[in-house]
């Protein structure tokens, strides 16, 4: 088990390589750069910055340079938000799109999971057509579409949450953000839960189950839940990634410090630096996700076992 | 082969006028049209036919674990009580407890996500009342009793560490745990070896000893038929085309079905260069069943009232009973 973990960790390198050198080329293959005004600077000042963030070196050895600095764990300066590091913003942003990321993706497994199950017993009823129907909708509205619903009804009408702000984390201002990073994750998470288990419940070993006399009860929880989680597990992993680096919409529209923004700010200010910073996090991230979908796996499965 | 007469006192199961339909996009499919049978205490009923000819349906009908577009009608009594039309939970305290059910393909039977231990005690836990301890040293004993080898460590594995007999043993262990009256093995040898389809056989045969509950045995498989059953059924488009005790089937077959079956088993005594006989045409649509009998577009002998003419199931010697119009004729 330590010895596959191991293998798995090290078989990410590669993977970081060709996603940095990607993603490293092809920035400084987008025209402008990092310094470019509207009014171009004088030469002088120009020529200074380059030089001190190494923009005059020929690309392959600013490459180089970056690999190294990335290996020793360091991402360099932001280009656009002066006096701060790469690793500074991350580590400022990240913590507030994880607390947020985290409780939204464990509200859309606990609700999504209960209804999908839901939906699959009670299957081609008026409750079965009501969740998938909430699910349709709930993929299809955009989230910038309903985070300012959610505003308007639970902050401006109803008057009960505030309608922004982070506060330092208070409770209250991460209700709304939490709801919309949910609600499209609930709708995904319903529709495979609903279609993997109408699936296992057809299955041989049910009818085994149900022919032993079980109540349904231990039918669903012990013999069929496994068996109908593992496409929700498969799921989940490139999910929680992504819900858990922040949303660029939801961070905007709720005025939350997290590290969503630094997403696009970063591409369109053409800052080098922190573009790649949160690429290459982002990579990590997918990676060791996709890694612990693995471990999951093993662990619902004994078919499963990795040496 | 013990041959149990017929005993006054009720029958363990008995089966009256059975219909099992399913509703489907393109109608009513009837699997099992108007059945009626009894099974006594400690009887082995086998039940013959090819595929579609309603038998698993037959048996899935006994418990209620038709799918969900199945119905059915008629009478089912198990031990005087009526299973067709009884609550799930009241069916649930017979499922698994007084009938036991083996099926198929071991491979896919079990849960392979939990240990055999778990799904061996569950059973026991939950008819019986027993803590896990005891579920636990009850299931090991049955083990051996199907001959695991090692059954106390064994018992802790994972469905997919056996092998496919040795995964049928434990389906019939688990079926047996409650030491159940009635148990029900759809094709529980099919899905083996040769070799393991007899040492299957030959443990059903020790178990009912053992045990002395009345076994159903469904199987295409003649051979296995001749091994274990006291009675026969032969099944046919979901009606009963002949059922007699096994040696009066074999030695007096009256229906032209169950005469083609019986040439259909290859034999080691007759010539060797003899082309195997087999029954030309295919089972019926149970869509659109004839208005005549079901079997007359194969039947070799038809006579014109076996297209118009449904024949009747009669007695035509004690314990023997045909559905053929050829029977009729004086």
């Amino acid at each position: 088990m330590l010895r596959y973990s191991f293998r798995r960790l090290l078989g990410a390198i590669p993977t970081l390589l060709i996603l940095m050198t990607l993603a490293f080329f092809m920035m400084r293959m987008a025209p402008g750069g990092p310094f470019d005004t509207e009014k171009s600077l004088p030469p002088e000042i120009q020529a200074n910055l380059d030089k001190k963030y190494h923009l005059d070196e020929p690309l392959i050895q600013q490459y180089g340079r970056y690999l190294l600095d990335v290996v020793r764990g360091d991402f360099g300066p932001s280009f656009q938000y002066k006096d701060y590091s790469v690793n500074e913003l991350i580590a400022t942003g990240f913590p507030v799109s994880l607390r947020l990321g985290l409780s939204a993706i464990a509200i859309a497994l606990v609700v999504g999971v209960g209804l999908g199950t839901i939906a699959a017993l009670r299957q081609n009823s008026s409750a079965d057509y009501t969740v998938m129907t909430l699910a349709m909708t709930g993929i299809s509205i955009p989230n910038f579409v309903l985070a300012p619903i959610l505003i308007l009804v639970f902050a401006v009408y109803l008057g009960w949450l505030p309608a922004g702000g982070w506060n330092d984390g208070a409770f209250k201002n991460t209700i709304l953000p939490i709801i919309g990073l949910a609600l499209p994750q609930i709708a995904y998470i319903s529709r495979l839960m609903r279609g993997s288990m109408i699936e296992v419940l057809r299955s041989n070993p049910i009818r085994t189950a149900r022919a032993k006399g079980l109540p349904e009860r231990v039918v669903i929880l012990r013999h069929a839940l496994k068996p109908a989680l593992l496409p929700v597990v498969s799921f989940l992993g490139p999910a929680t990634a992504a819900v858990i680096t922040g949303s660029v919409v939801i961070e905007q529209i709720f005025g939350i410090p997290g590290l969503g923004r630094y997403f696009v700010q970063g591409a369109l200010n053409r800052d080098y630096t922190l573009v790649m910073g949160v690429v290459v996090f982002y990579g990590i991230l997918i990676i060791l996700f996709n890694f612990i979908v693995d471990l999951v796996y093993a662990m619902l499965d004994p078919k499963v076992r990795y040496s | 082969m013990p041959w149990i007469p017929k005993t006054a006192d009720m029958p363990l199961l008995e089966v009256n006028n059975l219909r099992t339909s399913f509703h489907t996009n393109d109608g009513e499919v009837y699997a099992v049209n108007d059945l009626s049978f009894s099974v006594e205490k400690g009887e082995t009923l086998g039940v013959v036919g090819e595929s579609g000819s309603g038998k698993s349906q037959l048996v899935l009908s006994i418990i209620n674990l038709l799918a969900s577009n199945g119905q059915l009608q008629g009478s089912i009594r198990f031990q005087g009580q009526e299973l067709v039309g009884m609550k799930p939970k009241e069916i649930n305290r017979i499922r698994g407890n007084r009938i036991g059910m083996i099926f198929q393909d071991p491979m896919t039977c079990l849960n392979g996500y939990l240990t055999v231990a778990r799904q061996m005690t569950e059973v026991l836990m939950h008819h019986q009342g027993l803590d896990y301890a005891s579920a636990k040293k009850c299931s090991i004993e049955m083990l051996d009793a199907v001959h695991i080898p090692d059954a106390k460590n064994r018992i802790d594995r994972y469905p997919h560490e056996f092998s496919g007999g040795m995964r049928q043993r434990v389906m019939i262990a688990m079926a047996l745990l409650c030491q159940p009256d009635l148990l029900i093995a759809d094709e529980p040898s099919t899905a083996l070896d040769v070799t393991v389809q007899a040492q299957i056989i030959q443990l059903m045969n020790e178990l009912q000893q053992e045990f002395g509950m009345s076994i159903i045995m469904i199987t295409h498989d003649l051979g296995v038929i001749a091994g274990i059953s006291d009675n026969v059924m032969v099944m046919y488009g979901g009606r009963i085309c002949e059922q007699a005790p096994v040696f009066e089937l074999f030695d007096n077959p009256r229906h032209p079905y169950t005469l083609g079956l019986l040439q259909s088993v290859p034999r080691l005594d007759t010539a060797g260069s003899a082309k195997l006989h087999s029954i030309p045409g295919n089972p019926p649509n149970l869509l659109r069943l004839p208005p005549g009998c079901a079997f007359v577009d194969r039947c070799q002998k038809g006579i014109p009232v076996c297209d118009q003419k449904q024949p009747r199931l009669r007695e035509i010697s004690p314990e023997h009973r045909v559905a053929c119009h050829l029977e009729e004729l004086p």
